[in-house]
C-alpha cells in the first residue's frame, strides 16, 4: 500500500519526502484547498519547486482542490486547475462535480482522484464518478467499515484510498455545514472548519471555557487539560446529561487493521494533517514506513510509539469497526 | 425573462421518525387543506426505518394525486450498505414517479430520466448545476448553505431549470455512520430500538451553558433554529426560483403553508407573517444567517442590522 502523506509547507513537504512518502498531498495558498488555514499552503512557485524536489526522489505529488466553487468565482478554481497540471502534479484531488467536468474536458491526460469531501460512499456512486469524470482513484469517506471497504473494493474499478491516522472527522466529510452553522465558515465554502478566528477561551471561576463563535464548546475543570473547540468534538447537555455527544476529543488510528485492509484491496493509505509542523509529519511518515513493512510481532511497538504523537493520546478506530456506530 | 412566474410552494419529505399512522395523516392533511403543488415523501435519514411507513405510501399518494399535488419520491441521503444499494437501485428502477436523489449512488444510476436534486447534495455553483441538469435534473433544490448571491448567480444562468430554496424547517446540517441519538440514550445504532421515534421533532442538543444550538435526528444533526425565509420571498421570486421549500416540523404545516402563501401573493406583510409564524411554530427561534452571508443560525430581521439568534 503507497503511504499518502500531508505537508502545509515546503519544508514539511521535504521532510514527508525525505522520510519515505509514496505520496505527498498539499494544496494552494488560498480557498481552493480544504485546509486553508493562516500560514499555510503553496505558492506556485513553491508548488513548482517541491514538486521538482519530488520527482527527484521517485514520490508522487497530489495537488488537493477540493473545495466547493463559489458560484460566480469559478474562475479561481479553475486557474488553480490549470496551473497544478501545468506545473506537473501527479493527481488533483477534486471534490466539485463542475471542477471535476472542467478537469475531465481541459485536462482528459491529468489524472484525477475523488476527494473524501465529495462523499462517495458505495459503488453506484464511486461508477458515477468513474464513468462521468474518468475519476482514477477514490478516498473513501470515513464513514465505512473494514467490511464495507473490502466488499466495496472489490466492485469498484478505480483505485481506493483510505484514511489511516490523524485528525478524525465525525460526520461524513463534505457533508457537514456545523462549522458555518457557528461561525459562517465551512469546509465545502471556505476550506476551514470550527476556524480559529471564531475561537475564543475564557476563565470563568475555577474553569476554563472554549467557545467556537459564541457557543460553548466545552468547559474544563481546575487540572484538566483544555483542548480545541472542534465543534463535533465538544461536550454538550443533552435531557440534562453532560456528554461528548458525537465524539470523544480523540484522533483515527487503524493501525491494527493493516492487513485486512492490505486483504481489502486498498492501495493506499492517507495521513490527516496538512496543519500539522514538519516534525509531526517526518515522525508519523518514517514509523509508519516501518509498520507497513514489519513483521505483525514488530508492529505493536511501532503502534505505541505513534500513539504518542496522537491528538490527546487517545486514539479510535472509527467507523472502520462496526461498534463504533 | 419577460415575464415572471410567481413561484409555487412544495414540501420536502419528512426527516423525523413518525410513527405510521401519524405520518400518513399528516399527508391526508396535506393533500385536502395545504396549498403546496409538490409533495416530496419518503424516508430520507435512516434505511431502518423505512418499514414505519411503508403500509401507507400508496394511500398517501393516492390522496395527494387525486388533490392535484405532484408527488415525488426521496431517495436516502446516505448510502453505505448493500441493502441500501440494493433499495437504491429499485426506487430508480421501479419508481412510477419522479425521484428526489439525495446521494450520489441515484445520482450515477438515474441519468437519462427526468429527476430532482434534492438539498443534501452539494451544488454550489452553476457548473455543477449545468453538469447535473445535462443528466437529466429538470428540479434543483439548493443546499440551505448557499448565500443569496450564489442562488441568484445560478439560477440566473439556466432560466431553463427550475430551483428551489429550503425556505422553511430546522435546517438538515450533518450526517454520520453513528447514531448520535441512539448513543445519548445510551444506545448503538444497529441495537438502537428506534429511539429517535420519542423526539419527532428533534432531540435538543444544548451547549454546557444551556444554549440552544443544535437538535439531533437519528444519524442526522439539524439546526436547532428554523430557516424562515419571509422578508426574502420577492426576492427569490425575481431571482427567478420556481419553488419555496417547507420541510416539514411537528407543528399545523397547513397552515404554514397557507401562511407563506398569502405572503407570496401580497396579502400579508413578511413583519407580520413572521410573528404569526412564530405562533404556529414556537419551539424554535428563526434564522436565515445563510442566505445573507453570515453563520447559518443568525437572524438577519428585514431592514435591520444583524443580530445573532442563539
Amino acid at each position: 500500500m503507497e503511504l499518502i502523506c500531508p505537508a502545509g509547507t515546503p519544508s514539511a513537504f521535504r521532510e514527508a519526502v525525505d522520510a519515505g512518502a509514496d505520496a505527498v498531498y498539499c494544496g494552494f495558498r488560498d480557498e481552493t484547498n480544504a485546509r486553508n488555514f493562516p500560514g499555510l499552503n503553496f505558492s506556485r512557485d513553491e508548488l513548482a519547486q517541491s514538486i521538482q524536489y519530488a520527482r527527484k526522489h521517485g514520490v508522487q505529488t497530489f495537488v488537493a482542490l477540493n473545495t466547493f466553487m463559489r458560484a460566480g468565482d469559478e474562475a479561481l478554481w479553475y486557474r488553480a486547475a490549470d496551473d497544478a497540471v501545468r506545473l506537473g502534479a501527479d493527481a488533483v484531488i477534486l471534490a466539485d462535480f463542475g471542477l471535476m467536468a472542467y478537469v475531465a474536458e481541459n485536462h482528459p491526460e491529468q489524472r484525477l482522484h475523488v476527494s473524501v469531501q465529495a462523499s462517495a460512499s458505495n459503488r453506484d456512486a464511486i461508477q458515477f464518478l468513474v464513468e462521468a469524470f474518468n475519476a482514477k482513484r477514490v478516498v473513501l469517506p470515513r464513514i465505512l467499515t473494514t467490511q464495507d471497504i473490502a466488499r466495496l473494493t472489490r466492485q469498484l474499478s478505480c483505485e481506493v484510498e483510505v484514511f489511516a491516522f490523524g485528525g478524525l472527522c465525525v460526520m461524513a466529510e463534505g457533508r457537514c455545514s456545523l462549522s458555518s452553522y457557528a461561525t459562517g465558515k465551512s469546509p465545502n465554502m471556505n476550506g476551514v472548519c470550527s476556524p480559529a478566528s471564531h475561537v475564543k477561551y475564557r476563565e470563568d471561576g475555577e474553569e476554563m471555557v472554549s467557545e467556537l463563535g459564541g457557543y460553548t464548546i466545552n468547559r474544563f475543570g481546575a487540572g484538566e487539560a483544555s483542548g480545541y473547540p472542534t465543534l463535533c468534538k465538544g461536550r454538550f447537555e443533552i435531557d440534562g446529561a453532560e456528554t461528548y455527544a458525537f465524539e470523544d476529543p480523540v484522533s483515527l488510528d487503524i493501525m491494527d487493521h493493516l492487513d485486512q485492509l492490505r486483504d481489502a484491496g486498498v492501495s493506499a493509505l492517507k495521513i490527516e494533517g496538512r496543519q500539522r509542523g514538519k516534525a509531526y509529519v517526518a515522525e508519523v511518515v518514517s514509523i509508519l514506513k516501518k509498520a507497513l513493512s514489519a513483521e505483525p510481532a514488530a508492529r505493536p511497538a511501532l503502534i505505541s510509539r505513534l500513539r504518542l504523537m496522537s491528538e490527546g493520546q487517545r486514539t479510535t478506530s472509527g467507523a472502520f469497526e462496526k461498534r463504533w456506530r | 425573462m419577460e415575464h415572471q412566474q410567481r413561484p409555487c410552494l412544495s414540501l420536502g419529505p419528512v426527516y423525523y421518525l413518525w410513527d405510521g399512522p401519524k405520518w400518513r395523516d399528516f399527508y391526508f392533511r396535506i393533500a385536502d387543506e395545504a396549498p403546496v403543488a409538490h409533495v416530496v415523501i419518503g424516508e430520507t435519514v435512516c434505511s431502518k426505518r423505512e418499514h414505519f411507513i411503508e403500509p401507507h405510501v400508496a394511500d398517501v399518494v393516492e390522496r395527494l394525486e387525486a388533490a392535484g399535488k405532484q408527488v415525488v419520491f426521496s431517495s436516502l441521503a446516505m448510502v453505505t450498505l448493500e441493502r441500501e444499494s440494493q433499495r437504491v437501485r429499485a426506487l430508480v428502477r421501479d419508481s412510477t414517479h419522479p425521484v428526489e436523489v439525495n446521494d450520489l449512488a441515484a445520482l450515477g444510476l438515474i441519468k437519462g430520466k427526468p429527476h430532482s436534486i434534492g438539498p443534501l447534495v452539494n451544488v454550489y455553483n452553476a457548473a455543477t448545476a449545468r453538469l447535473l441538469a445535462g443528466r437529466g435534473a429538470v428540479n434543483i433544490c439548493l443546499p440551505p448553505e448557499l448565500p443569496m448571491r450564489s442562488v441568484r448567480e445560478i439560477a440566473s444562468s439556466m432560466p431553463d431549470v427550475s430551483f428551489e430554496v429550503f425556505a422553511f424547517g430546522r435546517m438538515p446540517l450533518a450526517i454520520s455512520a453513528r447514531c448520535a441519538h441512539a448513543r445519548s440514550k445510551g444506545l448503538v445504532k444497529d441495537n438502537c430500538q428506534f429511539i429517535c421515534g420519542e423526539e419527532p421533532d428533534g432531540l435538543p442538543l444544548r451547549t454546557l451553558d444551556r444554549q440552544s444550538f443544535l437538535v439531533l435526528n437519528g444519524v442526522q444533526t439539524m439546526s436547532h433554529s428554523c430557516v424562515a425565509l419571509v422578508g426574502e420571498l420577492d426576492d427569490l421570486g425575481a431571482a427567478g426560483i420556481a419553488r419555496i421549500r417547507l420541510s416539514p416540523q411537528d407543528c399545523d404545516m397547513v397552515a404554514v403553508a397557507k401562511l407563506y402563501q398569502s405572503v407570496m401573493e401580497g396579502r400579508l406583510g413578511s413583519e407580520e407573517a413572521i410573528d404569526r409564524l412564530q405562533a404556529i411554530y414556537p419551539a424554535a427561534p428563526f434564522s436565515n444567517g445563510f442566505y445573507h452571508q453570515k453563520e447559518g443560525a443568525a437572524w438577519i430581521a428585514k431592514g435591520r442590522t444583524a443580530g445573532l439568534g442563539l
